[in-house]
Order: C-alpha cells, then structure tokens, then sequence
C-alpha cells in the first residue's frame, strides 16, 4: 500500500483524489453509493450570496466523449448554506471545501466572509470561471486585472486556504494564474469548462436553452494536461487539477503534470462508483512502479 | 434510499414490434424494495456517440426470478445497441432512482400510457393488484402494428385502448377516448406516463374533471441521482429535480 496522503496549503488530503464542484451536490446524494470517508475531499456546488433558479431547461447536450451544460449556479443561497446544508456535511470524514461564486465583487466576498466562519470549512475555492450566468462568473477569469482584483478583495476578508478555479478561455492560462497568485491565491484549480456550443440541425435551434453551455468530460482532457503543466511551470503554488478525468490512468497524468490533487467531475455523471476506483487505481499503479508516495510523481513528467 | 452500480445479466431481449423491445435483467443479488415509478440509468457499452447514460423507467420488477425488466423504444444510438443485447450479455446499471407513484386512497384508478411510455404501467398495474386493487388501463399506441402487451395488461385490470390512425381500438389520443365522455370521471386518481403533449393534455383533462393526477417526467438527464441539475422542471417548489423529486410529479405542483 503507498502513501497516498497529500499536503496542500496545509491542508491534509487522506489521498489526491477529490470531487468537482457541480458534479457531487454536497456530497450527500453518494452517501447513498459509498462511504464518502473514502475520498480525498469533496468541493461542493457553487454558493452564490442569495438564492438562484439557474437557466431554463434544457441545460445539458449530449456532445462527443463529453457534454455541455449550463446550469447557470442554481443554488439557495449563502445563508441557506450556512443553516441548512453546513450542519449536515460538516462531520464527512473527507476535506470539503466550498467553492464560491458571485455576480459582483460585493458578492463574492460577501459569501466568502461567511463561509469563513465555518469552522470545518478549510477552504474556498474561488469560481471566477462559470461560463454559465450572464453577470460575473468567467467575466472575472478572463481579465488579468480583473482577476487579480476579485482575488485580492476576498483575500482581505478570507482567513483560511483561497483556491481559485481558473477558467480555460482565456488567450494564456499562465498569465491569469500568475494574476490570480499575485491577488493572494494560495492554491490553482483548473480547469472549468470551455465554451462551447451544439445545434440539433433537424430543429435548426441550439440544443440547450442559453445557447452555449461548458463543455466537459474526456473531449477537454488535452487542453485541461496542457493548462496544468503550463502554470505548474509558470507558479510556485500548488494545483488542483481537472478536466476529463475518467480513471486511475488519467488521475496519473494529471498528476504527473503537476497536481497535487485531482478532481473528477462528469465522471460521477457515469459512474457514482468512480472516485472511490480511482483512489483504488491510482494505490495499484504506485504499487507496480515500486513508488512509495503519491507525492513523488507530483510534476513528475519525464520531458527530455 | 440505497443505491447501487451493478453489472446484470441479459436474460431475455423480446421484440413487441419494430420499434420496441423488453430487456429483462438478472441482478447479480437480490433486488433491494422497488416501487413502480421509479427507474435505471443503463450503461451503454460499444456507441461511441452515447457517452451519457440512458434512463428508462422499470416495466417490471420480479422478485421471484430477480430481474428487472425495461421496455425500450429505439430512438437514437444508444437504445439501438441495447436492443442488439443478446441472452448471457451483461448490462451496468444504476438503480432504482427516483421517487413513485403514490399509493391510491382506493381503488378507483385510471392508469394512462402512451407508446414507450406505458412502461411502467404495468409494474403498478402488479403493485395495486397486490393492494387487492384493480385498476384501469387507458394504452394508445400510433397504430395496430404497435399495440402490444394487451393480454398482459389485462391480467391486471380493464384496459381501454386506442390508436391515433383508428386500426385498433378507438380512433384518436387517449385523450379523445370515450372513456373521458363520462362526467363525473369514475376515477379518483389517474397515473399518467407517455410523450409530453399527451402527459398536458391529460393534466389538463384532469384539472376540468377535478380529479388528481401524477406524471411521470421524462427530461433529459446526465446524472440520474441528484448532482448535476440538469433535468430540472419548474414546480410551485422552484426548480426541482426530475431524477430526485421526481420522475412522478401531481400535475398541481408542476408549472410546465
């Protein structure tokens, strides 16, 4: 059995192997597949300061090895959150962290202040790359300036770990990340969905409500190992990486580009079963190199 | 409520006509309490262009033989493959989701299907027979070529039929059937599952004949148990989930 605990910001990981937010609820809804104790951490849906309905339906296509979506951040609100939702996930024996998101700078921060009163919340992950909601959300993550700006303000008011999730349309990945590390980041997850688009041609319309949606799932996976070893080059932080994970093999190379932890996210959508398989995959791999700890292959790609 | 992930094996694969067929599933252990109503997200192996799974509400639960069986409708690629399944072939699911349809406060009930959707007609039809209670059955299918089951159906209550070209049957939508013509209706519930126009055509039936009616939704979905919010419907509630809240809905909560 290797050592499969990592250490990021402080923050003990039992294993690398964490949840996407947007695609694990708070967590609860596996309660009824697995014991959630088995997993790394869980990153749970986006809280925004006040209750919203998302778009209209229909919110997701079916696109190749992928889909798109476009949720738009339905959720009930921060306050809903801290009274309804924190008291049942707070005892999980896994790390949760809530990510964040807001329509204004005021928002945003308004969210984090509170969430950084929850006593077993280690961290935020800070969602500057929704592509789904008219105002705010990937309008923040595709600035610099901007970026640097929304991160700053709620690294004055945010206590504990800030993670930013960085958004992928953007012209350099690295120069947003060195944005968002300069406004006070301590950790990088990337990355969120990609702009994308489907159209039924029998219909002539747009298959999704709001036209574009985010594209994920295994479709991203290059695009999401390049952004990876890109800004695992570029800043000394540590990464969360995802995009497109489906197992163990593609949990290694994401790890192997330099995260420290990864997330899986459309993957829950197929099987409820496979982050638990991954911790299990990833244990066997190092097993059968004979590498005694996760944290040895962390940005360990052989380039020359 | 338990869920679970699990390989089954193909037992039977029956053609009803060109374009439906009934999987009927061995689980790999007992089948855990199952409600009519609710329904599997089916893993579709070999399609390169299915990358999602595909839901189908349960036709029939069988306790003593301890399968579950599917009624499916070939649509796209994905049902395709599955009716290309063969006995000893094996089948990932992910079951039971959903809620069900509610328990009847007495025996006058009127259960309303239309093409693939009468799928789980016929496990309620089984449940309330267990409750000692015989319900009726209203099916419409496009043509006679596609009426099926018919017998079966009967074992468990009246069945009323219709087509919409008039080869069997009544002439027409369930809707127009003359089951409807009486006034007050001699039901006290109506369960309805089918295509969306006929699913408000009959929850519009329901509210001018003052009699309770529950749905069973069909929305896209990724997920199937809660997380991705992609099957949302609009209730009196917000935005609810067709896979968690629902697939059974009464037809006074929804704003669709």
């Amino acid at each position: 059995m290797a050592d499969l605990s990592v250490n990021i910001a402080g923050i003990d990981f039992k294993n690398p192997v964490s949840t996407a937010s947007g695609c694990f609820g708070y967590g609860e809804e596996f309660r009824d597949f697995y014991d959630l104790g088995l997993l790394g951490g869980i990153f749970v849906k986006a809280v925004t300061g006040s209750n919203r309905d998302g778009n209209k339906y229909p919110r997701m296509a079916e696109t190749a090895s992928g889909m798109l979506n476009s949720v738009g951040l339905q959720n009930k609100g921060v306050d809903h959150f801290c009274k309804h939702i924190y008291p049942k996930i707070k005892d999980f024996d896994t790390q949760i962290i809530v990510n964040v998101s807001g329509s204004t700078i005021a928002e945003y921060v308004e969210v984090a202040s509170r969430i950084n009163e929850l006593d077993s919340i280690p961290a935020i992950e800070l969602n500057i790359s929704c592509p789904n909601v008219k105002e705010g959300g990937m309008a923040f993550g595709v600035v610099p300036s901007t970026a640097t700006e929304v991160t700053r303000a709620v690294r004055d008011v945010y206590k504990k770990v800030l993670m930013v999730k960085l958004s992928p349309n953007v012209t350099s990945i690295t120069d947003m990340a060195k944005a968002v590390v300069d406004g006070g980041a301590d950790v990088l997850t990337l990355i969120n969905t990609l702009l994308g688009m489907a159209v039924n041609a029998e219909t002539q319309r747009p298959v999704i409500s709001t036209v574009t949606g985010g594209l994920s799932g295994p479709a991203i996976k290059p695009v999401a190992l390049r952004m990876v070893w890109q800004v695992f080059k570029a800043v000394k932080v540590p990464i969360v990486g995802l995009g497109g994970i489906m197992n163990a093999t593609d949990a290694i190379e994401f790890i192997l580009a330099g995260s420290s932890v990864i997330q899986v996210g459309t993957a829950n959508f197929i099987d409820p079963m496979v982050a638990p398989k991954i911790v299990e995959g990833i244990n066997e791999y190092l097993d059968r190199h004979n590498i005694a700890s996760v944290r040895d292959i962390i940005g360990a790609l052989k380039v020359s | 409520m338990r869920k679970f992930e699990h390989d089954f094996t193909v037992v039977g694969n029956t053609r009803l006509n060109l374009r439906h067929f009934v999987l009927e599933l061995l689980a790999p252990m007992p089948l855990p309490e199952i409600r009519p109503g609710q329904f599997v997200q089916a893993l579709v192996l070999n399609s390169p262009a299915t990358f999602l799974r595909r839901p189908f509400s349960i036709h029939f639960a069988d306790y003593e033989r301890n399968t579950l069986s599917l009624l499916i409708q070939v649509k796209g690629e994905g049902s395709r493959h599955l009716g290309l399944l063969k006995p000893g072939d094996s089948l990932n699911l992910v079951y039971p989701l959903g809620n069900s349809f509610s328990d009847p406060s007495n025996g006058n009930v009127l259960l309303v299907g239309g093409g693939a959707g009468v799928a789980p007609l016929m496990f309620m039809g089984d449940y309330l027979n267990r409750k000692n209670i015989r319900p009726d059955f209203l099916v419409g299918f496009r043509s006679a070529d596609e009426v099926s089951q018919i017998d079966e159906y009967s074992k468990y209550g009246k069945v009323f039929l219709s087509t919409d070209d008039g080869s069997m049957g009544e002439k027409g939508f369930v809707t127009q059937h003359s089951v409807f013509d009486q006034s007050p209706l001699p039901y006290d519930r109506i369960y309805c599952c089918g295509p969306d126009a006929m699913m408000h055509a009959i929850a519009r039936l329901a509210a001018t004949k003052k009699t309770a009616c529950e749905v069973s939704l069909e929305n896209f979905m990724a997920c199937g148990y809660g997380v991705c919010l992609c099957c949302i419907t609009p209730t009196d509630q917000g935005n609810e989930r067709v896979c968690v809240e629902g697939p059974v809905f009464d037809t006074t909560k929804l704003k669709w």
